[in-house]
């Protein structure tokens, strides 16, 4: 399926883009999690991150279908 | 009532204060967050705001309700700022009113604590010989 992925702060760096499309088979967050950090090494070295799913964060079950937004969230420093 | 607002331009803090305000409010507590010159002992110039709008908006309005939920609360305002800020400048106030000040102190200090760890808002500091994503890195 295609994915648009959003990115945001650092994570627009390490992907080289505000967006990705990504054409893939990932059932769940978590192994959107796993592809991205095989294919981005430097996302590992993050404090953490988060997948964000129509507007919510995602844990690593929760599942990933053609038309989502989904959103690649580095550690939060708003205020 | 809540009131949340993400935006460009400067945040009026006296009309934020004034919205809060209600007669039955014995007081009002606001945090005012600011642009400070220094980090580690570094020279800031600047920082440089983004945000994933749509959810940074769901998520300062999940904070309010939970707010109003947890305390005797009259009015909970959250304005932040995205876009680059100069020393002195304002990113965020959070004002708080409410019959007595422990709600209106407690929900406040609640409330941008807990914007800090789950707002979608990403911070850069701007020194004087390179940019640094805040929090990035462990």
């Amino acid at each position: 399926m295609k994915i648009t992925l959003l990115a945001f702060g650092i994570v627009k760096d390490i992907f080289k883009a505000p967006q990705l499309e990504i054409d893939c088979e990932v059932a769940d967050a978590g192994a959107l999690k796993q592809m991205l950090a095989d294919k981005y090494p430097e996302l590992k070295k993050l404090a953490h991150y988060m997948v964000a799913v129509n507007n919510e964060y995602a844990t690593d079950t929760t599942a990933i279908k053609e038309g989502d937004e989904i959103a690649i969230i580095p550690p939060v420093s708003g205020g | 009532m809540i009131d949340i607002q993400l935006q460009n331009e400067a945040v009026d803090i006296a009309a934020c204060i004034e919205w809060v305000r209600t007669p039955t409010s014995g007081g009002v507590d606001v945090f005012i967050g600011t642009v400070r010159d220094t980090t580690k002992g570094k020279k800031v110039l600047a920082l440089d705001f983004e945000a994933y709008a749509a959810m940074a908006l769901s998520e300062m309005k999940k904070i309010a309700d939970e707010v109003i939920t947890k305390w005797p609360v009259d009015r909970i305002l959250i304005h932040h700022r995205i876009g680059k800020l100069s020393v002195g400048e304002v990113p965020v106030v959070i004002a708080v009113s409410a019959a007595h000040r422990d709600a209106a102190f407690d929900a406040c200090r609640y409330a941008i604590d807990t914007l800090k760890k789950t707002v979608p808002i990403f911070k850069k500091e701007i020194f004087e010989d390179g940019e640094v994503w805040v929090s990035a890195h462990p």
